[in-house]
């Protein structure tokens, strides 16, 4: 995706937020849009293959199903009368794979938006992730889950492959 | 077809209140800050998230319904950002997690880094 592309997509998002959509809100959106890619224009990923956006797209289907069963599952043991006996809290150590920020940072928040976990500590070298279990089977099971699960599609969705 | 939309989103509000109030009931017996977080953060979202699609389904304005999508957008992705910033900024303040915690990794780092 190029800055000019990026710009326009920012002045539309710009008009959806402030809700009106004449031409000198749109050139307003496209100005903030066009400074604050500016400033972060060392940041910007390099342009995206297609299937890449597929591969995105599959984990955001991916990611939505799992928050509806996180949410239910949360919400059906906080009703428990024996909720205390249903509770095995524990924090794990997961090993990353996953090397730069931003891989880092979508791992993190599809971990804790996912049944059962929540993302809390990262080490100091970030070579590890310190995960929250609300109700923990074993350790081995968690680890094995994330590493299949999320951690493979941010590879996936992050690799330059494709 | 108007009438099911209007069904469809009284049962998304009926249903994100559901949510956001066992959110709350959560928040309010769990044992510790980890575990609340779980509640507030999980159930807490989808509740918001149902009542904005509720709200993008009914209005029949066309930036009523982006703005209400860019909502549910933004709060999936602060929910967890803000969810972990307060996990991580209560273990650096030295909060511990409930006694009822089987297994703490974060222990053994504490002991490392010392």
């Amino acid at each position: 995706m190029n800055i000019l592309l990026l710009t326009l997509v920012l002045a539309f998002i710009w008009a959806t937020i402030t809700g009106t959509f004449g031409l000198l809100n749109l050139l307003l959106g496209a100005a903030v849009g066009f400074a604050a890619l500016f400033i972060l224009r060392a940041y910007l990923a390099p342009p995206r293959a297609l299937r890449q956006i597929r591969r995105l797209l599959s984990l955001m289907g991916l990611f939505l199903y799992q928050l509806l069963l996180s949410a239910v599952r949360v919400a059906a043991i906080v009703v428990r009368p024996n909720m205390r006996e249903t509770l095995r809290p524990a924090i794990i150590a997961v090993p990353l794979d996953v090397k730069s920020n931003a891989e880092i940072t979508l791992l993190a928040n599809l971990i804790t938006l996912t049944p059962g976990t929540l993302s809390t500590v990262i080490s100091e070298d970030k070579s590890k992730l310190f995960v929250h279990v609300i109700t923990l089977e074993s350790r081995e099971a968690l680890i094995a889950d994330i590493k299949d699960g999320f951690e493979k599609k941010v590879i996936e969705v992050f690799s330059n492959d494709g | 077809m108007i009438v099911i939309i209007q069904y469809l989103a009284a049962a998304l509000i009926l249903v994100g209140s559901i949510f956001a109030l066992l959110a709350s009931i959560g928040v309010l017996r769990l044992p510790d800050l980890y575990t609340r977080m779980h509640a507030a953060s999980k159930a807490g979202a989808v509740g918001a998230g149902f009542i904005l699609i509720a709200i993008a389904l009914l209005s029949n304005d066309i930036p009523i319904i982006l703005r209400a999508l860019a909502g549910f957008f933004f709060l999936l992705l602060t929910t967890p950002v803000s969810a972990h910033l307060l996990a991580q900024a209560s273990w650096r303040a030295g909060y511990k997690p409930a006694a009822s915690t089987v297994i703490n990794d974060l222990d053994a780092e504490i002991q490392s880094h010392s």
